[in-house]
């Protein structure tokens, strides 16, 4: 990228408010700014000059400051089960990684919030990179945009690296794009952000958008959190199963928890009752995730038959429980994996 | 973020506001609430920008609350704390935080700042027969340097990374646990940035030393 292009300005990534602001400063009529996030969130164009009914004097005077500023990705990795990896490159030399599932009746896309990540997870290999940037509006959605399914995608979850409400401002503003009239439009239904569960952003997050909501609980115990979650010490699940019961979703929010399954640490019965006590009273979906052991964790998978047994179990005492299918194994799909490795090479 | 609004907290008095090193300061004000050691509080100037949360450095029983902080020319909050002045006003929320437990014989490893929450411990007389690991760059950084050698005596491990002395380890926190052992017996207790925290975390394990005997706290 030539240092011109690099002090431009992405217009891609910039909400209504922010493009109006833009046309105000450079003098264009009111009524370009919705052209504008028409040409950018509608028509998907890559460049300034097929902006067309914006007059070319306008158009002229857009690209002295600004461009459209996709990137598109540095390397693709295919799974033999249709599961895409998607590494992209931001800002000074950082790597973020995407992930497409596509199945049959939809097509997932697992985003990034952040290059690296500063919660620390026992469990998690992002943690292991430390924390690099958070990712900019316009680094979310290009992971969207900028691959090749990007119209196939029906579904949207933020569970990629990163934890999302340590960046809420640039997470809140991509969620306003994809939901918003003059952005993607998309039902909210279809979006869905997991955080650990920092809790004023939370209560920012419950407010402002009407996506779901999906919760890394890992485990109902304190102490046992704890140790696998450093996050327990400052806003422990108690206290954030406490403010999501009082806030006042919309009929259509949903909220899940996720929960992955390691063996004889968090998968046992006393664990279910437990969960059980914790989630009554909150209509929720407690999803189970398998775990893929990596490097350095002294953490294994719960074996199958007993994840199917604690599923039947929850489900049996009313909280509504699935298991999640493991995709990707072949490509490392579980976040950070890739990424670590570009690191390394880096 | 949630505005202020939504949070308990209380507008209270500068005391004093020490600079400990070139971007290191120590905020003391007045004290409007008992707490435990290893709590966290929010801590502003005005309600228009977002509280920040940092684990008090006095003891339990001091007079006053201290924090410790270093000014991030690109942050929005401390380069205001950084210019505080004894009379001005601050705005603090409640304690709170869980990271308050500690074993006997614990063993303490930080840095920067991360000493933070070991220093009000140690002060608060918690903890008994603590051991303590200190990181930092250069020596201006060791903070609390004469009370934890006066208090803790050879279980006070300086590390620095910067400059090579025989009065310290030379090397970073990681390099010391790595060359030196560890007590598998013994709780583990980590605070600073995540990347040091996770990577200490790796080492322990590595060496031995059960997860469910290592505590984090991690500033973000």
């Amino acid at each position: 990228m030539s240092q011109d292009i690099k002090e431009k300005i992405s217009l891609y990534g910039l909400t209504l408010s922010e493009i109006s602001a833009i046309v105000k400063e450079e003098g264009l009529p009111n009524f370009a700014a919705k052209q504008i996030t028409e040409w950018l969130y509608k028509k998907d164009i890559d460049s300034i000059d097929e902006m067309t009914n914006l007059s070319l004097k306008s158009r002229e005077q857009l690209k002295q400051k600004y461009i459209i500023g996709l990137t598109p990705s540095m390397k693709v990795m295919e799974s033999i089960d249709g599961t895409k990896k998607y590494l992209f490159k931001t800002g000074t030399n950082n790597f973020i990684e995407a992930a497409y599932l596509p199945e049959t009746d939809r097509a997932t896309l697992c985003v990034s919030t952040q290059a690296g990540c500063k919660m620390g997870c026992l469990f998690c290999m992002t943690g292991k990179q430390g924390f690099q940037a958070n990712l900019t509006t316009n680094e979310i959605l290009n992971q969207l945009r900028s691959i090749s399914e990007f119209r196939n995608v029906s579904n949207l979850v933020y569970m990629g690296m990163g934890e999302p409400f340590d960046n809420i401002d640039n997470v809140l503003s991509s969620l306003e794009i994809i939901t918003s009239e003059w952005g993607y439009a998309w039902s909210p239904k279809r979006v869905t952000v997991s955080s650990i569960g920092i809790i004023p952003a939370m209560q920012t997050f419950l407010e402002k958008s009407n996506c779901h909501l999906a919760i890394s609980l890992h485990n109902p115990f304190d102490d046992e959190r704890r140790q696998m979650m450093p996050i327990q010490n400052v806003y422990p699940i108690q206290k954030v199963i406490t403010e999501i019961k009082k806030a006042d979703l919309g009929r259509q929010q949903r909220v899940s928890f996720e929960y992955i399954m390691f063996d004889g640490i968090n998968d046992t019965d006393r664990h279910i009752k437990e969960m059980v006590k914790l989630l009554g009273g909150l209509k929720c979906r407690v999803n189970l995730i398998r775990f893929h052991a990596i490097p350095g964790t002294p953490l294994n998978g719960t074996p199958d038959a007993r994840i199917i047994e604690f599923r039947n179990a929850l489900t049996a005492k009313g909280v509504f429980t699935t298991v999640r299918a493991s995709r990707g194994q072949d490509i490392q799909a579980a976040c950070g994996l890739l990424s670590t490795k570009e690191m390394v090479k880096k | 973020m949630n505005t202020w609004n939504d949070l308990k907290y209380v507008e209270t008095v500068v005391i004093d506001n020490i600079n400990l090193a070139q971007d290191a300061f120590i905020l003391r004000f007045k004290r409007n609430f008992s707490f435990k050691a290893g709590q966290v509080v929010g801590l502003g100037v005005k309600t228009d920008i977002e509280p920040r949360l940092y684990s008090i450095a006095s003891g339990e029983n001091d007079e006053y609350i201290e924090i410790l902080y270093t000014e991030k020319l690109d942050g929005k909050l401390t380069p205001m704390l950084s210019i505080l002045r004894k009379g001005d006003k601050i705005l603090v929320t409640n304690p709170f935080g869980t990271f308050t437990e500690y074993s006997d014989s614990p063993v303490c490893i930080s840095t920067g700042t991360g000493i933070a929450p070991f220093i009000s411990m140690i002060k608060s007389g918690k903890g008994t027969n603590p051991t303590f690991i200190h990181g930092i760059r250069t020596p201006e950084y060791f903070y609390f340097e004469d009370i934890l050698r006066e208090k803790l005596k050879d279980n006070y491990t300086q590390c620095c990374s910067g400059l090579n002395s025989p009065k310290f380890f030379n090397g970073r926190v990681t390099k010391y646990l790595t060359e030196n052992p560890v007590n598998p017996s013994k709780k583990y207790y980590l605070c600073g940035v995540a990347e040091m925290v996770v990577e200490v975390r790796d080492i322990l394990i590595s060496k031995g030393i059960p997860y469910g005997n290592i505590i984090s706290e991690i500033y973000f």
